[in-house]
């Protein structure tokens, strides 16, 4: 999809990102469009997990569709908020390393998080 | 090689702020802010992985003063993000792109996110009361 994005002219001239600008483009747009309903699933879930005491929560969580969503949640949104903050930190820092540090701290947190996330997910699920 | 003196663009400060530059800003900041919020969700997964012991360390800071205004926060900064978002991705599908359309999406953004806090809080206020 997102090679189709580019114009044959625009290969041609050489416009446009220089480099994978379209692919993420894409993928941006793509995973904004899956947050949509699993956000609002999400905040539906919280509502009703409202008061909720610990073995009430365990047992949410450890149930087929709300682990199965919950993971693909977390896969999506940190790979949404990579991308994200990427995008900020290259618009506003402007000292290479500085920049530089941030943005891979920023990609290894978001991957550190979102294995943790997915990690205590699955425990739940699958029992300790 | 030594940069020339040449004239740039005038930057931020020079404008005055408009309901869409502020609108702008405010869908980074609510991402920032949102980026941010992750941690609270995976304390809460990784404690009630843990035990109920760590589990009750979470609970009693989701309870307090500080927790609850995290999540108004949290709550505010996602229904903002989410709806404007979506009048993002409406450009990007090459609608409302006209100078009125973009006022108009954007007033819609702002009372749709004041509309959905307000509906989830009471929500939340009303299931934590039925408990």
């Amino acid at each position: 999809m997102a090679e189709k994005m580019r114009s044959p002219l625009g290969t041609a001239y050489g416009l446009g990102s220089a480099r994978e600008g379209a692919k993420e483009w894409w993928s941006m747009r793509l995973s904004s469009l899956a947050l949509i309903p699993l956000t609002l699933w999400f905040v539906v879930s919280v509502i009703g997990n409202v008061g909720a005491d610990f073995e009430t929560f365990v047992a949410w969580v450890g149930s087929p569709i709300p682990a199965i969503l919950l993971v693909i949640m977390i896969a999506v949104t940190f790979h949404h908020a990579a991308h994200g903050l990427q995008v900020v930190i290259e618009d506003y820092i402007h000292t290479e390393w500085q920049k530089l540090t941030l943005l891979i701290a920023v990609k290894f947190g978001c991957v550190l998080l979102a294995v943790a996330g997915m990690f205590a997910v699955a425990r739940i699920a699958f029992g300790s | 090689m030594p940069i020339a003196n040449r004239p740039l663009s005038p930057h931020l400060q020079v404008y005055n702020p408009q309901l869409t530059s502020v609108l702008s800003i405010s869908h980074r900041a609510t991402g920032v802010a949102l980026s941010a919020g992750t941690l609270y969700l995976v304390w809460q997964l990784l404690a009630a992985a843990s035990g109920a012991d760590a589990y009750e360390i979470f609970q009693r800071f989701a309870g307090s003063w500080l927790g609850l205004l995290v999540l108004f926060g949290w709550s505010v900064s996602l229904f903002y993000h989410l709806l404007n978002g979506i009048r993002h991705l409406c450009w990007d599908a090459g609608f409302g792109f006209t100078l009125d359309a973009t006022y108009k999406s954007g007033r819609l953004v702002l009372i749709g996110t004041a509309v959905l806090t307000v509906v989830a809080w009471v929500a939340g206020i009303a299931a934590w009361g039925g408990k």
